[in-house]
């Protein structure tokens, strides 16, 4: 390869694997997250432009971040320097020279994980932003996993960046006392990025948004739990997450049809991820607190446990079904209790938890319907069975659920 | 950074202030906030309001004066103070707001102040 196209690919590299990083870095020091990108993408340019006539410098990341500064610079001076903009320019005038070697270049990649997740920007657009802000994804392709005009998804990542910007959110980690709902909030939007891979697995083929988001969501998880490896519940999210993945294979036969856990064979699951997932869990559990996404992790690790045993533990899933119903009591985690009772062969402890759901939430809630119409089946009751079934299917999206869905209406 | 608290009161409190069952814990309530505030040495300036059955709303309209009794919008919420304070970003501002009586039974609005203007470029 020649030193020039050597130099070129170098650049792609450093924009691909430290585009987060460096992103973070100068946002921290600007709160201006638009700027940044603006100034990243210039400088990143210039490396394409320069590296290969000039040869890659000894510190990539760092000669792209102090590029970025000047461009951040001089596109301050070229506005005519608001005087907000010149607090922003000593900012970054006083962070000088610190970057001379590799190892002191700082990774803010938490805060800015912070900042996405914070509870002064709507949520529904945090999980967006930090895709974006992270991991350099396009807007595009954000808006194709979460089903929405790439147009729309502009508008709002724009307007939360904005709102970063003019309202002056704090680009430091949260104190003490704040760090556990914070959080909270920032592994419910990485979970958010995950759940697009469910939803829009159902994508026509070669759809950017059929794969959705999990590679992303597993990057998301891992980056957390190596910047705050004390943290139990980032374990617990990480561990939720690969065991999920592990299972991926199995999810679908080979015509593409939807196979529930039940029937999915085990032979198919990625060992690997499994066993990484035991160890955070393991390590998560050392803590000895509650959380949410421990506990789900430790509901699929009883899965996981199914191909060693022969048989599923009915009874670890019912206790942790109800520790999880008691604190966390969304419509998904009752819904998801009922139906692991029904496994249990409980299936009027299942009726009961599901005739407890709010008529508001249930609605349009598909996971209800289809559990409802397998609860009946289970108590004998065949023509509520096949009503709540026709509900489920009317609320599928997913071809492949529809069509299994169907097939158990014909049975 | 100067963050504007916007402090809504419902009308059960604007009630507790000429209510002397009531009046002094409803004023050693705010007091004692505005007190903090003050000694944390963050308050530019601020007021409370008199309730919104003294407010009048105005509002020109083809070169008439169109002149309502009442605040501008009927809400269960009436605004009835503000303080500007100086603080470094909106999370030190939310802890401030957060301590505000009427954030516990009513709300409390955070919002930038808007930077001067830059001087026109020579």
């Amino acid at each position: 390869m020649s030193s020039a196209r050597a130099a070129a690919k170098a650049a792609e590299t450093a924009a691909r694997t430290s585009y987060g990083r460096l992103l973070a870095i100068l946002a921290a020091r600007t709160r201006d997250i638009a700027a940044s990108e603006d100034a990243l993408s210039a400088a990143f340019l210039a490396a394409l432009r320069t590296w290969p006539a000039r040869g890659v410098p000894d510190n990539p990341d760092a000669w792209l971040v102090a590029t970025a500064r000047n461009h951040l610079k001089n596109a301050a001076r070229h506005k005519g320097v608001a005087i907000e903009a010149a607090a922003d320019l000593a900012l970054l005038f006083d962070e000088g020279a610190v970057d001379e070697d590799a190892d002191a270049l700082p990774d803010d990649r938490l805060k800015l994980l912070f900042v996405c997740a914070h509870p002064a920007i709507d949520a529904s657009v945090r999980t967006p932003l930090m895709l974006q802000t992270v991991l350099g994804l396009d807007a595009a392709r954000i808006a194709a996993a979460f089903l929405v005009a790439p147009a729309t998804m502009g508008q709002r990542l724009v307007r939360a960046k904005t709102k970063i910007k003019a309202a002056g959110l704090r680009f430091e980690l949260p104190t003490q006392a704040d760090m556990p709902t914070r959080l909270e909030d920032v592994l419910d939007a990485i979970y958010a990025a995950y759940g697009t891979s469910w939803d829009a697995v159902a994508g026509a083929d070669g759809d950017a948004g059929a794969r959705g988001l999990a590679d992303e969501a597993l990057y998301l998880s891992r980056l957390v739990v190596s910047l705050l490896p004390q943290a139990p519940e980032a374990r617990g999210l990480l561990a939720l997450i690969l065991y999920c993945e592990s299972r991926r294979a199995a999810r679908r036969d080979a015509a593409g049809r939807f196979v529930p856990l039940k029937a999915q064979d085990a032979r198919l699951w990625s060992r690997d991820m499994i066993v990484e997932a035991e160890g955070h869990l393991t390590a998560a559990s050392r803590a000895g607190v509650f959380g949410r996404y421990q506990c789900e992790a430790a509901i699929q690790s009883v899965h996981a446990q199914r191909p060693i045993t022969g048989q599923t533990n009915h009874a670890a899933l019912r206790t942790l079904y109800g520790l999880l119903a008691q604190r966390c009591p969304s419509i998904g985690v009752l819904v998801a209790q009922a139906a692991a009772l029904l496994d249990a062969g409980d299936a009027d402890a299942a009726m009961a938890v599901l005739q407890r759901l709010a008529e508001a939430d249930i609605r349009g809630y598909q996971p209800y319907w289809a559990t409802l119409a397998a609860v009946h089946v289970a108590r004998g009751q065949r023509g509520e069975a096949a009503a709540a079934l026709h509900t489920a299917i009317g609320l599928t999206e997913d071809p492949a659920i529809r069509a299994f869905l169907a097939q158990s209406l014909e049975s | 950074m100067q963050y504007m608290l916007l402090l809504n009161e419902t009308a059960e409190e604007f009630a507790k202030r000429n209510d002397p069952a009531e009046a002094e814990a409803y004023w050693g309530g705010w007091n004692a906030f505005i007190g903090a505030m003050a000694q944390a040495g963050i308050i530019v300036k601020g007021d409370g309001l008199q309730g919104p059955q003294t407010a009048t709303t105005v509002r020109l309209r083809d070169g008439k004066r169109a002149v309502q009794d009442g605040p501008f919008a009927d809400n269960k919420e009436q605004l009835g103070g503000y303080f500007v304070i100086e603080v470094p970003d909106l999370d030190a501002a939310l802890a401030w707001a957060v301590r505000a009586p009427s954030a516990s039974y009513a709300s409390v609005e955070v919002r930038p102040v808007l930077p001067p203007m830059a001087p026109p470029s020579a």
